[in-house]
Parts: structure tokens; C-alpha cells; sequence
């Protein structure tokens, strides 16, 4: 049996632990924020557009790397379903990270409100204020978040599984 | 490093992974609210708004329901500028949208009821960036935190069957909260304005200006008419049309505008900046930074007042929130409002369609 060696490439390993922490600090103050009405809602709401504009930026970054580069492949005596579930669990992946930063960027728009990155500095809208897209946007925003995070879980297993039981070098190629 | 051959036995391992994929759940479903103490928030305090109204109306606001969009702009004098670094305050006109409202959840109460009314107020300033208020027309809060707000709704929750709130919960509530009962001693003894055009709109919290040279200060404001006041009898409330305010503002506004000056006033020192029930007594420092003119009261349509929230904390810079703890739950319930209204679908407004029914008759 043949094992995958080689590891992801730098630029690809750096960029996925660095969103990787910003992803799951953005999935935390998202539902942190609406938990609450104290002065954590307005202080959480301030970092939530500026590190979802950054990973919008950088899952662009990424995937653009990712296209110019190939990825290790999966182990040959990968079950053809895991394999399966793995690929499509990743293009899911790199959905939602542009996915979930357009949405919230849109909803702000159809919503009518500033954009507002920091004080005096903000985005311009992308969609027209329609209240009802935004109802719609929003309400997809929430939803595809917990979705995101249970992905995110899953993958975590996934490489623990890798790394830990298979141990087939999958989880090397992206933390060794 | 050649990988290593699989686990004999995967069970153990396998337990250790569903382990930390359940304490991180965990730790999630506690970030969220979902497990523990119950929090205050947008939600919660939205919740308790509707539940006193006895039923949903969709794609209306939870509060302040019924209202009126209109139209104008704010022409600034110049003296607001030393203060703060806002694009409102230089010499020039900014565009504004408006909303007159009366407090409570039922878009169809009659004025009469509803003796604490509101004006929303969205400037868009000419560097694009915008400043929105929710300004209501008394100087103080009915509450000074976001839980005795929470606790005070659902004290205040009408029974079903007699339509009015328990007394005992209602006296138990003003028992451990006196400042609620100095707002009601307040309403019941002072006038009120027989309009909106003729009533003085107060900021209600504490803000921030920051001037160019960084100096930061505490300020409240407040929007002065120049339409003469008069009173309201208010033992004729009940007698009064249902929408006697409103049909009031229409016919004032349709006969030429209507002016306020925005009056910012300077905290003294030991002025509280984190208690809306506490009014700043005694003389203070007062600039007048510039009039606003409302001269339009177009219908509730896209793009109007009805698809934005006046949220108090959309702010520019020169100017950010202090630290009273109702700005935070202001910003997050209407939010939670918004959110609720907007995905029920844009409804014309309780003003809008009696408007329209007059038309048809």
C-alpha cells in the first residue's frame, strides 16, 4: 500500500491554520454576539466585518493557490466513499468561507446599513436595500454558520482520525 | 517520516476524538447562550416586547410600531465643529430620514394611549458615512439596564382578559426600581406636547464627540422646536381620534417645514454618563450645532424610513457611545427586530393604510 509523503505547500499550510483561527473566532463571535445585550454585543458585532472581510480576502488568496497547486493526494487505500466524502466536505469548505463573508456583506447592503469596517472607513454595498433579501440573508447567514461550524467539527475528526487511528500521513501533510 | 501502520485497537482513540469534538460543541453552545444562565439579549428583550401585544404583527417594528416616515435635512451652523471630528457639524446641509413614532407594539393603538412618543433620525453625511438616533421626547429613561427593561415588559404583560397589566406585578417592579416610578412621576406630571412638531426630543443616553485634536467629552442632546409648545389635556386623551398625532404632523408638515435645533449639552463634572433615569440638573453648557428641517412625509415605501433601524449606535466618527448599558441593548434589540420584521416581509404602515382606506371613501 502507498502512502502520501509529500505535505501541502507552505503558503497552503500557513494559510490554512491562519484562518483556521480566524474562522473559528468568527463562528464564536457570531453566536457570542446575538447571545447578548451588554457591551460585548456592540464590542463583538465591531470585530466580526473587519476579520470576515479579511477571511474573504484570504480564502480568495487561497483558493487561488489551490487551484495553481495540487494537493497531496488521499491515500490509494482510502475507502472510495471516505474519499468521496472528503473531496465534496472540502469544496463545501472553501464555499463557505466565500460564501459566508459575501452573505453577511450582502445582507448589511439589502439591510440598509453602513458597512462599516472601522470608524471612517467603510465598504461600499454590493446589493440594493430590498428589507426582504435581508430578511432572507440574515436568516441564511445564522443557519449556514451553525452548518459551518458542524462541518469544521467533522473535519477536525477527520484529521484526528487520520492522524491518530489510520495514521496514513494525511494529517502530517497539512500539520507536519 | 513514513507514516506508521493503523491502531490495533481504534476504540479508545476513537472515544478521545468524539471527546474533543463534544467539549468544543460544548464550549460552543455555551458562547452562543444556548447552555447555561439565560442571557439578556436582542432576542430575549424582542420577545418580551411581542409577547405584550398578544400576537405578531408581521414586518413591523416590536416597539414603537406606529409611526411616520418623513423627509428633510439637517443644516449645521458651523459651532458643533470644536467638538467633534463628525462630518454633520461643518457649515452645510446633510440629507435626513425621519420617523415620528408612539411607543408600544400595535401598529392600530390609538395616539391617546401611547403618551411616550419618538422620532428615529438617519442622517446621511456628506463624507458618506451615516448617524443615526433614536430620540424619544422625554429627558429620561423609564429603566436605567437592559434587564430591568427585560423585567419591567414582562411585568407590564396585559392579561388576557382584562387587557391591562397586574397591578401587583406592576407595583412589586416599582417598588424595587424607584427611578421607574421618578419616570412615572415624571410623565404624569409633566405636559405634554400637544404634537410632534412641538415637543423637545432628547438623546435619552450619553454620548462621545471627539474633536480634531482628539478631546473626548460626555454630551446628551437634544432637538429644541421652534413650533410655539402647547399642552395636551391629558384628561381628554381618550376622546381624541386614534390618530390624532399623526393626522396633527401631516397637516402641519404640509404646510411648510418644521424646524428643530439640535442642542448638544456638555456633562458637568459627576454627571452620570451610564444612567438614563438620572437627568443632569443645574446649568450646563449648550451649543446649538445646527437646525433640522422636515418638510416632506412621503409614505412608507422602499427606501423610506420603514426599511431601516434607527439604531443608536450607528455613529460616526467624532462621535461613539458611553458607557450606559442601554446603548448596547438598544443596538441588539433593534436588531432582533429588524431581523424578525424584514424575513416576515414589508408590510405599508397602520398610517399608510388609513390613508389609503380615507382615499377610497
Amino acid at each position: 500500500m502507498t502512502h502520501p509523503t509529500e505535505r501541502f505547500a507552505l503558503p497552503a499550510r500557513l494559510l490554512h491554520w491562519l484562518m483556521a483561527v480566524l474562522i473559528l473566532a468568527m463562528l464564536f463571535v457570531g453566536v457570542g454576539m446575538v447571545s447578548t445585550a451588554s457591551q460585548r454585543y456592540p464590542e463583538l458585532l465591531s470585530w466580526h466585518r473587519p476579520i470576515g472581510i479579511t477571511i474573504l480576502a484570504l480564502a480568495l488568496i487561497r483558493l487561488a493557490f489551490r487551484l495553481t497547486h495540487a494537493a497531496p493526494p488521499l491515500p490509494s487505500d482510502l475507502p472510495v466513499l471516505q474519499a468521496a466524502v472528503a473531496k465534496a466536505s472540502h469544496y463545501i469548505l472553501y464555499g463557505l468561507m466565500i460564501a459566508m463573508p459575501l452573505i453577511g456583506w450582502g445582507m448589511l447592503s439589502a439591510g440598509g446599513f453602513p458597512i462599516v469596517l472601522w470608524k471612517g472607513v467603510q465598504l461600499f454595498p454590493i446589493l440594493p436595500h430590498d428589507v426582504l433579501l435581508y430578511g432572507w440573508l440574515r436568516y441564511a447567514h445564522g443557519l449556514l454558520g451553525y452548518a459551518f461550524f458542524l462541518l469544521i467539527l467533522g473535519h477536525l475528526c477527520a484529521a484526528l482520525f487520520h492522524g491518530l487511528i489510520r495514521r496514513d500521513g494525511v494529517f502530517q501533510s497539512m500539520a507536519g | 517520516m513514513p507514516p506508521s501502520r493503523p491502531v490495533r485497537n481504534p476504540l479508545p482513540l476513537m472515544i478521545l476524538i468524539a471527546a474533543i469534538a463534544g467539549a468544543i460543541a460544548l464550549i460552543f453552545a455555551w458562547a452562543a447562550g444556548l447552555i447555561g444562565t439565560a442571557r439578556v439579549s436582542g432576542i430575549s428583550i424582542a420577545n418580551a416586547l411581542q409577547n405584550n401585544t398578544g400576537k405578531i404583527f408581521p414586518g413591523f417594528r416590536r416597539a414603537h410600531t406606529k409611526g411616520l416616515c418623513v423627509t428633510g435635512y439637517f443644516e449645521a451652523n458651523g459651532a458643533g465643529v470644536p467638538y467633534s471630528r463628525a462630518a454633520l457639524f461643518p457649515v452645510g446641509r446633510s440629507s435626513v430620514i425621519g420617523r415620528f413614532s408612539t411607543a408600544g407594539g400595535v401598529p392600530t393603538a390609538p395616539d391617546g394611549r401611547n403618551v411616550f412618543r419618538g422620532l428615529g433620525l438617519r442622517f446621511a453625511l456628506r463624507d458618506g458615512e451615516e448617524w443615526r438616533m433614536a430620540i424619544d421626547h422625554t429627558p429620561i429613561f423609564v429603566v436605567s439596564n437592559p434587564a430591568d427593561f427585560q423585567a419591567f415588559q414582562i411585568a407590564s404583560k396585559p392579561d388576557p382578559a382584562t387587557k391591562k397589566p397586574d397591578p401587583a406585578k406592576i407595583k412589586a417592579f416599582l417598588a424595587a426600581h424607584p427611578e421607574t416610578q421618578r419616570f412615572m412621576d415624571f410623565m404624569k406630571s409633566a405636559p405634554l406636547p400637544s404634537s410632534f412638531a412641538n415637543g423637545t426630543y432628547y438623546s435619552i443616553n450619553a454620548f462621545r464627540f471627539t474633536n480634531p485634536n482628539g478631546q473626548t467629552r460626555a454630551v446628551r442632546w437634544q432637538f429644541i422646536p421652534e413650533t410655539p409648545f402647547a399642552t395636551l389635556d391629558k384628561a381628554t386623551l381618550d376622546r381624541l381620534p386614534p390618530d390624532f398625532l399623526f393626522d396633527d404632523l401631516l397637516a402641519r408638515i404640509g404646510k411648510g417645514p418644521l424646524k428643530w435645533h439640535m442642542v448638544v449639552v456638555f456633562a458637568n463634572p459627576g454627571d452620570p454618563t451610564n444612567n438614563a433615569t438620572i437627568p443632569w440638573t443645574g446649568p450646563h453648557r449648550q451649543v446649538d450645532v445646527g437646525t433640522l428641517v422636515l418638510d416632506q412625509a412621503p409614505t412608507e415605501e422602499a427606501g423610506s424610513c420603514r426599511d431601516y433601524t434607527f439604531d443608536p449606535l450607528v455613529l460616526p466618527k467624532g462621535v461613539s457611545g458611553s458607557d450606559d448599558p442601554l446603548l448596547a441593548a438598544r443596538s441588539a434589540t433593534y436588531a432582533a427586530s429588524f431581523r424578525r420584521r424584514a424575513i416576515e416581509g414589508p408590510h405599508p404602515d397602520a398610517i399608510t393604510l388609513q390613508q389609503q382606506r380615507g382615499g377610497q371613501q
